[in-house]
């Protein structure tokens, strides 16, 4: 007979559970099985007609095992007596369950503990070390009551914690023992066990453990504290948790990770995975060298799979992620440019842009006739199509779902007082937008427009009001967006210096720094189209001030060796 | 939500159900295996008319899957659809000459036969061209889906509509009994989608795809709504509201996380857009059962006449789930 003795709690899959038993009674462990109360009479019964046929195997006494209750310590604590006393030879008891599977031959675990006679493996952590708790209960699972189940009495649960809460009360742990929480599947020596079980004080212990929130990860976790000769704080089950703190469980397409993570055991297993109950119940031999448990891959997984359901992918919108407002962690999923006046100003800017930074250029995407992406396609990426109809159906579904499908590609993209103004705070709070901002340049293609003078002045009144409102909205402490904003006088003393700017907060990195200059359209006659608006009494100030007569200041063509001029 | 708006939404659910009870009377049991069905199998609800061609394939694809009984409703077929039905060991089928139209597009009919048979079962819906992808489909059967979600206290599962097309025309390649259609309609739009909040049902209202891209580009709001909760733990007490776009109770609804997460979904492809549609096309057309006097129908056969291929450069290929997660239309959530 075998050193290691196995405690198995079942409550269901007893076909598993019985190949479970026989797997370990096969390698000479004696096993001590617990079926919940809750299973019916006969269903028991059948079950254990079924090992009839194996020696050192003992059914404990059942007790009803809900959830987060006293239940599971309580059958524990009995099989665990039964073990110490019908099987005198065991020195290791392994504490598990019917959905656990042992990963590696039963022998290399009865050797590993063979190893290490005195070693107690129990997770065992003080609580205000660990954030594994959910729903906020740590500190007070152990200095509240909870008489209540919280599966079917929800409302009593949760009312009873408020109120004493709101009373105050507080519990006091006996002989000042420091509470310790950690994995319910141990594995303790016969000491230890046995020291816990027969302790003069256990009724104490019991008596207070009754009334703590899922004792049955505190319980042995506290007192092994006292008893152990040497403590491993680890589990030898590998068992990970979710956000709601259920256990992960593992199906067919595990079967490598598994293998690979040298454990000795895994939970939960999913009963109908029968791919892996195959293989990991039928090996004999295991490859060479194996020692100590590895599971970092697993962890791993588990831990994306958790970010995944509370975080989330920032800038995503579908399905089953829709973020409320100010809860999207991320309004879009990258960085993209918003430059508005430049095409204005410069003449086949998106092409020279486009080649100075190495990202998509589109022209005005939020132009009234349609949405011109770069390359005057009728579709882009993610079959997003052009059609301004069903992009001002949902602006912010449109913005959003071009920023998703170009991931990876940095989006820029030309914006005007003329264009749908929907998403002007959209963008304004969103820290991945870059909004650069030329103020009055919608007033170059009016200017060399060939329209009569009338609509021009009526035109230029609509834009000029669209452009200071967005600038208002640039401007309120709410934006988060990086903002740059220059008048057009100003920014045309110095365009190169300027763009520069921009370029460099974009961060593609050319060899060359900017040679050659976008070609600036011709102002010549510019301030006295400005002061002509002016006459008609519509004044225009978001451009800054032009002299009426000649070039404005500052305009060369072409700037003469750039670099030379930034400091 | 206040008191009165969920009273109200209350009584509007009693009314689907008795609506539902009322409706049983224009269904005629023809070939009735209830009596097979365990106490946790899952099920399936589907109305159809005129499906035969797909029902080879859509019979094995679910039953690969895993599920373990066919609830259908035929819609007065002339094609033998319900001759081939009636021979399935695992399908029960009831017949009906009635109004699909006037059983609200056949949810009344399926309301009631879920209220009969579905308390306490997994329950899917979909319709003979909706083909279901969860994650992991590839290597774990529906089951593993439903146990995990039973553990995971969640009672409603969203996968999303996908609408499959193939490229070049519509009627280019014909279909084979049998023959997997997405071999056929194998492209898709990944990311062209609307999403807006239904404030009184607690659902996602969302729009998109090839057919707002193409038959609806001049009227999006009229573009056919493409959310869908097919898989629930059903209770008697349940009620689908409209299609299964949404049901009732509303917290059935919340499918998606507000706080930033991802929930599980999976998405249903869609593969109507096959050479069959276009014959359909007319057919509704011309007998006007279908949503808002077969709006959709109309602008379809529009659009077919001079250009039937909603192909473009940037439609997507089907490879697997994984594709699909990756693109944002679906999500694993916590499941690994």
């Amino acid at each position: 007979m075998s050193t290691v003795g196995i405690i198995m709690l079942v409550h269901t899959a007893f076909e598993r559970a019985e190949q479970l038993a026989r797997h370990w009674n096969a390698a000479g462990c004696p096993v001590v099985i617990h079926v919940d109360e809750a299973v019916s009479t006969k269903a028991f019964s059948a079950f254990k007609t079924k090992l009839s046929d194996l020696e050192d195997i003992r059914f404990s006494s059942r007790h009803r095992c809900e959830w987060g209750s006293w239940g599971i310590v309580a059958a524990t604590q009995e099989a665990g007596e039964l073990m110490l006393a019908r099987f005198p030879d065991v020195q290791h008891v392994y504490l598990a369950s019917g959905s656990c599977l042992p990963l590696r031959p039963v022998e290399e675990l009865i050797d590993y503990l063979a190893e290490r006679p005195n070693t107690d493996f129990i997770e065992s952590a003080t609580t205000a070390d660990v954030p594994w708790t959910v729903g906020g209960l740590d500190e007070e699972r152990f200095t509240l009551r909870f008489p209540f189940s919280w599966k079917r009495h929800r409302i009593l649960f949760d009312g009873y914690v408020a109120l004493q809460r709101k009373l105050r009360f507080s519990r006091k742990m006996p002989n000042g023992l420091t509470p310790h929480m950690g994995s319910q599947w141990w594995c303790l020596t016969r000491q230890t066990l046995s020291s816990i079980l027969e302790d003069p004080d256990r009724k104490l212990y019991d008596r207070y453990f009754k009334r703590v929130w899922i004792p049955d990860e505190s319980y042995f976790q506290t007192l092994a504290r006292q008893r152990s000769q040497k403590i491993e704080s680890r589990s030898l089950t590998l068992s990970k948790f979710d956000f709601q703190g259920k256990p992960h469980i593992f199906y067919d397409d595990h079967l490598q990770l598994l293998r690979r993570s040298d454990c000795f055991v895994a939970r939960k297993i999913w009963p109908h995975a029968n791919r892996l109950y195959e293989v990991f119940l039928s090996t004999k031999d295991s490859p060479a060298n194996r020692t100590e448990p590895n599971p970092g891959k697993i962890d791993r997984i588990f831990a994306k799979a958790v970010d995944r359901r509370t975080r989330g992918r920032p800038g995503l919108y579908m399905q089953s992620r829709f973020p409320n407002h100010g809860w999207e962690n991320g309004t879009t999923s990258g960085q993209y440019s918003v430059l508005q006046g430049f095409a204005d100003l410069f003449e086949d800017f998106e092409p020279w842009f486009a080649k100075a930074t190495g990202a998509r250029v589109h022209g005005h995407l939020f132009a009234p006739d349609r949405a011109h992406y770069a390359g005057a396609q009728g579709v882009i990426n993610g079959a997003l199509s052009d059609s301004a109809l069903v992009r001002d159906y949902n602006p912010r579904a449109f913005l959003t779902s071009l920023i998703w499908n170009t991931r990876g590609e940095r989006q820029c993209f030309q914006f005007g007082p003329a264009d749908n103004q929907d998403l002007t705070w959209t963008m304004a709070g969103d820290p991945n937008a870059q909004i650069s901002v030329i103020s009055g340049a919608w007033a170059v293609p009016l200017f060399r427009s060939n329209k009569n003078f009338s609509e021009l002045r009526a035109e230029a009144a609509d834009l000029q009001k669209i452009e200071s409102e967005f600038l208002n909205v640039l401007r309120s402490p709410h934006s988060k967006a990086r903002i740059r904003i220059w008048t057009m006088a100003d920014f045309i003393e110095n365009p190169m210096e300027h763009l520069q700017t921009i370029l460099d907060e974009i961060g593609f990195k050319s060899l060359r720094r900017l040679a050659e200059a976008p070609k600036m359209n011709d102002l010549t006659g510019f301030g006295q189209f400005l002061q002509n608006l002016k006459n008609q009494g519509m004044h225009p100030y978001l451009m800054g001030d032009f002299p009426v007569v000649g070039n404005p200041v500052g305009v060369q063509y072409p700037t003469p060796k750039p670099y030379l001029v930034k400091k | 939500m206040g008191l009165i708006q969920s009273y109200r939404l209350r009584l509007q659910r009693r009314r689907w159900l008795i609506r539902a009870f009322r409706k049983r009377r224009e269904l005629k049991a023809m070939s009735d295996h209830t009596a097979q069905v365990k106490p946790d199998d899952i099920l399936c609800f589907t109305t159809m008319r005129n499906e035969k061609v797909r029902l080879p394939y859509f019979l094995k694809y679910y039953r690969d899957q895993g599920v373990d009984h066919f609830f259908i409703v035929d819609n007065d077929s002339g094609d033998g659809s319900l001759e081939y039905l009636m021979e399935q060991p695992d399908v029960s089928v009831w017949h009906t000459n009635k109004s699909y139209k006037r059983a609200r597009f056949g949810v009344d009919w399926l309301n009631w036969l879920q209220m009969k048979y579905a308390h306490g079962h997994w329950a899917l819906v979909v319709d003979p061209d909706e083909f279901l992808i969860y994650p992991f489909c590839d290597t774990r059967p529906i089951r593993a889906l439903t146990d995990w979600l039973d553990a995971s206290s969640i009672k409603s599962f969203s996968a999303m509509l996908l609408d499959m097309y193939p490229k070049g025309r519509i009627d280019a390649q014909p279909y084979r009994e049998g023959q997997n259609p997405l071999e056929i309609t194998s492209w898709f739009d990944a990311g062209n989608y609307m999403i807006n909040k239904n404030k009184k049902f607690g659902n996602l209202w969302i729009q998109g795809g090839p057919r707002a891209r193409t038959f609806f580009k001049d009227k999006p709001e009229k573009a056919p709504a493409l959310n869908k909760i097919p898989l629930v733990k059903w209770d008697r007490k349940y009620a689908y509201v409209s299609s299964t776009h949404m049901l009732l109770p509303r917290g059935l609804n919340l499918v998606y996380d507000e706080w930033g997460g991802e929930k599980a979904s999976g998405v249903l492809l869609h593969t109507k857009f096959l050479d069959t549609f276009t014959q359909k096309a007319a057919e509704e057309l011309e007998r006007r059962q279908h949503y808002s006097a077969s709006v959709e129908y109309r602008a379809y056969a529009e659009s077919l006449k001079d250009n039937p291929d909603l192909w473009c450069k940037w439609s997507e290929k089907y490879i697997n789930w994984r594709q699909l997660e990756i693109l944002g239309l679906m999500s694993k959530g916590n499941w690994a």
